[in-house]
């Protein structure tokens, strides 16, 4: 009986996903040219993990703020990585044509890692602290969103450079 | 007494999937909704064919700027 309410737990906390606090889902992406990108590979950095599709018309807009964070706090540490959901490899790079990322990207057109996430409305973002776990996950993106979300990221930043 | 039938086993699982209904089909998740987020998908996806229902409606409605169109209120739409 015990085994089985267990069970059922860890199935209504899988549906959940990752809620802040918890440990970060582990995955390994292919990026752009292949190589694997893994949660491991940035550990001691801040990752601000952001689950994006080319139909997504707000993703458009987080792009060149994304690109401006990884500019701006690279050098105190943080990690864009952007997750691609797209299930056709083309739509993804045709919006990164339009959209250019200077940051991490990385694909994942099964869905795994953002059902591992629970993601619930696109975009979704994580910042994950270095010690792997999540500091916060916000769903959406609106300009008004901006300086909420920087300010976060430049707490997190200096609350793990201590 | 009336002696009851043996259960049979195929009437069982379709009152089972009819009982189901469609509870075990995963609704769709946010990053598979690339179709639906199709500008063909909109409820007016052609601007012009919704603009001339629209005007359609109001006119025969009777209903002058109901839609947000401006009008004097002398019917003439």
């Amino acid at each position: 009986m015990h085994r089985i309410a267990l069970l059922l737990l860890l199935v209504c906390a899988s549906a959940l996903g990752v809620e802040p606090g918890a440990p970060a889902a582990d995955f390994a992406l292919p990026d752009e040219k292949g190589r694997v990108v893994t949660l491991a590979d940035q550990r001691g950095k801040i990752l601000y993990l952001d689950f994006w599709a080319s139909w997504c018309v707000p993703c458009r807009q987080s792009f060149p703020w994304l690109n401006d964070m990884q500019a701006r706090y690279a050098s105190r540490g943080l990690q864009i990585v952007g997750v691609g959901l797209d299930e056709k490899r083309q739509d993804a790079d045709r919006f990164l044509a339009s959209y250019p990322a200077r940051f991490t990207i990385a694909f994942d057109a099964t869905g795994a890692t953002p059902r591992a996430y629970g993601v619930k409305g696109m975009p979704s973002s994580y910042l994950i602290g270095r010690d792997g776990r999540v500091i916060f996950r916000h769903i959406g993106f609106r300009p008004s969103d901006k300086a909420e979300l920087e300010r976060r990221i430049a707490r997190a930043l200096e609350r793990g450079a201590r | 007494m009336k002696r009851l039938r043996p259960a049979r086993p195929g009437f069982a699982c379709c009152l089972a999937i009819l009982a189901a209904g469609c509870s075990f089909i995963e609704p769709v998740a946010p990053w598979e909704k690339g179709t639906l987020a199709k500008p063909e998908m909109g409820f007016d996806a052609a601007r012009f064919d919704a603009r001339y229902d629209e005007h359609i409606y109001t006119s025969r409605e009777a209903a002058p700027a109901a839609s947000g169109v401006g009008g004097g209120g002398c019917g003439c739409n």
